[in-house]
């Protein structure tokens, strides 16, 4: 039997240029990025009091609210996958609306349940003096509400994905409930876990418009990078912005390249 | 021993089968597909739960209904074989088989150690052992299947078309391995198999089931022997008529009479293999009692003979040699005399 050949796909000049156009459509601000940065100064500018706090603040919320999208999440991916209940697609509608939701809405909406006046928020408020808005635990609910259907629905695809017979399987070797999680179940979704992880910081450290609605704009307590980065921008700063608009640029490039090794040990 | 009565409802399928099976001896349950073969395993193993009946393994219920009785799947000493191995991808071959002595406690080491063992028996070793299943061959990810299965020495080895996924060449390498694996082990054996080979290669005893229930029980020359259905007839190639015997006569349901040498009466079953059945294109001028015309239905090459179905009253197949496709223009269809020698016919009772 001959080896199957390839098939060459054959040189067309249209297609060619509108796909380098397109290419260098996304090349050029990254150019313009490295071009336009204050190098000499970025140390200098990355490094005052107000970045700090603001680098801070995005790291602990980013990671607080993917540490809550785990916890949360993945028993809802689980009864989504798995569970058999009446509503289940409107329960997966709900839960990742905020995916395509513009997130100043998404900060509207969080004002009206979790704010001071909200259907939540006020008896919360009322009983145990706990209000959200306009503090860390309010910037990270926002960042939550965001990024979490990320995690839902990347464990979702996983849970639904796996051949759920490898769990027969295991049951029939003598593996209790527990085990078979641990030693099948789990590794065989480790892949789908990361990589929705991955995503889910990745969105939630990005996250302006819910943040900036629903958590304010506090420098030092509300203040999230996106946040420091608009408010440069928009006060003539541009150094200041650029400056740390790189930090972001080189965290989502680590989570890129890490997003490749995840996928590609998936499929090895 | 097994003692097995399974009763279960499920929505394509009620499923109403009991056998036993004495330890050490193998059983095949042959069946055709979407007949609640696999369904049965998955009872025995405990993954479907039993709506009435009873499984009672070496004196201990496993699951009983009636009495509330329900040992889940983990705390049953079975093993199971998948017909599609369901081997871990994420595990080596060695882990697959150490799964089940560690889940059941074995310590790590030991474990390993009997696994490798297990698997070195049946030819897997070294690299070979080493390697996750994606990097193996089907023959030898079903080796590393049956050694998981065993290797947990279980009381009760249920096995689910294991031969099935293999390409020809193998399967009879992997059916000796299985027979001679299947031969020392002193645990009560079920075989689910559609292929007949298997299930009188490897069976001491068959059990046929259709439609969710036992349509014959025997060993795998009486079955053969004496089919009861028309699926076992079909698998052996014989022609099966169900009828009333007068003497010598059989009066064929749904029309039709067969001479026969020996008399019987009441209802009866009669096999005609193939090859006792003549065809002409002509009425045969003698008048002999077994001969009726019909239409060709089918013409089909089985190795160097060839098969007619002759759709008449009774619809009967013969076997003839290739040259009389030829002679008798058998590919043109029509219509065709069927004669059935006497001494051909088969009858017992139903």
């Amino acid at each position: 039997m001959s080896a199957v050949e390839e098939q060459k796909q054959p040189f067309n000049p249209l297609l060619a240029v509108l796909a380098a156009l397109a290419a260098l459509f996304f090349v050029f601000p990254l150019i313009g990025m490295i071009t336009g940065a204050p190098w000499g100064n970025v140390l200098n500018v990355i490094t005052t009091k107000s970045s700090l706090d603001a680098l801070g603040l995005s790291i602990v919320a980013s990671l607080s609210s993917t540490a809550l999208a785990l916890l949360f999440g993945f028993p809802l991916a689980w009864l989504l996958a798995r569970g058999q209940f009446r509503g289940k697609g409107l329960v997966r509608g709900l839960v990742t609306l905020p995916m395509v939701l513009p997130p100043v809405v998404g900060g509207i909406a969080l004002l009206l349940a979790y704010g001071r006046r909200g259907i939540i928020g006020e008896p919360l408020d009322k009983a145990f003096g706990i209000s959200l808005p306009f503090t860390l635990a309010g910037v990270i609910v926002a960042e939550s509400f965001v990024a979490m259907p990320f995690f839902v629905i990347t464990a979702e695809s996983g849970l639904r994905s796996m051949n759920r017979r490898l769990e027969d399987a295991a049951r029939s070797l003598g593996a209790g409930r527990m085990l078979v999680f641990r030693r099948v179940t789990l590794p065989l979704i480790w892949p789908s876990l990361a990589a929705g992880t991955v995503l889910t910081w990745a969105r939630a450290l990005g996250e302006f418009g819910a943040t900036i609605t629903f958590a304010g704009n506090l420098p030092g307590k509300t203040q999230t990078m996106p946040l420091a980065i608009y408010i440069s921008q928009s006060s003539g700063k541009t150094d200041e912005a650029i400056a740390l608009s790189l930090i972001l640029v080189v965290v989502s490039l680590v989570v890129m390249i890490f997003r490749r090794r995840l996928s590609g040990s998936a499929s090895g | 021993m097994l003692e097995a009565d399974l009763q279960l409802r499920l929505s394509r399928l009620d499923l109403d089968v009991a056998f036993t099976v004495a330890s050490g001896e193998v059983l095949a349950l042959l069946g055709p597909n979407g007949s609640g073969k696999s369904t049965t395993l998955r009872a025995l193993m405990g993954l479907l739960p039993l709506a009435g009946g009873r499984v009672v393994l070496d004196g201990t219920v496993l699951e009983d209904p009636a009495q509330h009785v329900k040992v889940p799947p983990e705390k049953r000493p079975i093993g199971l074989m998948f017909q599609d191995y369901l081997l871990f991808p994420h595990l080596s071959a060695v882990e697959n088989v150490a799964f089940g002595l560690r889940a059941r406690g074995t310590d790590k080491k030991a474990a390993r150690e009997r696994a490798a063992q297990t698997l070195a028996r049946l030819g897997l070793e070294g690299r070979l052992a080493s390697a996750r299943p994606g990097a193996m061959s089907g023959g030898q990810q079903q080796r590393v299947a049956m050694a998981r299965a065993l290797v947990t020495d279980p009381k009760l080895l249920l096995l689910d078309e294991p031969l099935a996924a293999l390409d020809v060449s193998t399967k009879t390498d992997v059916r000796r391995l299985l027979r001679d694996a299947l031969r020392q082990s002193s645990a009560a054996n079920v075989l689910v198999t559609h292929d007949l080979l298997d299930a009188v290669a490897l069976g001491d005893r068959m059990v046929v089931i259709q439609d969710g229930g036992v349509v014959q029980t025997g060993t795998p020359a009486e079955v053969t022997a004496r089919p009861r259905s028309r699926y076992v007839a079909d698998l052996v190639g014989v022609n099966l008529l169900r009828g009333t015997a007068h003497g010598t006569v059989i009066e064929i349901d749904g029309g039709g009479k067969l001479t026969c040498a020996e008399p019987a009466t009441g209802p009866v079953l009669a096999t005609v293999p193939p090859v006792g059945v003549a065809v002409s294109r002509q009425r045969p001028e003698e008048q002999e009692p077994n001969t009726w015309p019909g239409r060709i239905s089918a013409v089909d090459l089985m190795g160097d003979r060839v098969r007619v179905r002759i759709d008449g009253t009774p619809e009967i197949t013969a076997e003839v040699p290739p040259q009389a496709v030829d002679e008798l223009k058998l590919d043109d269809g029509g219509d065709l005399w069927a004669s059935v020698n006497p001494e051909s016919i088969t009858v017992y009772p139903p």
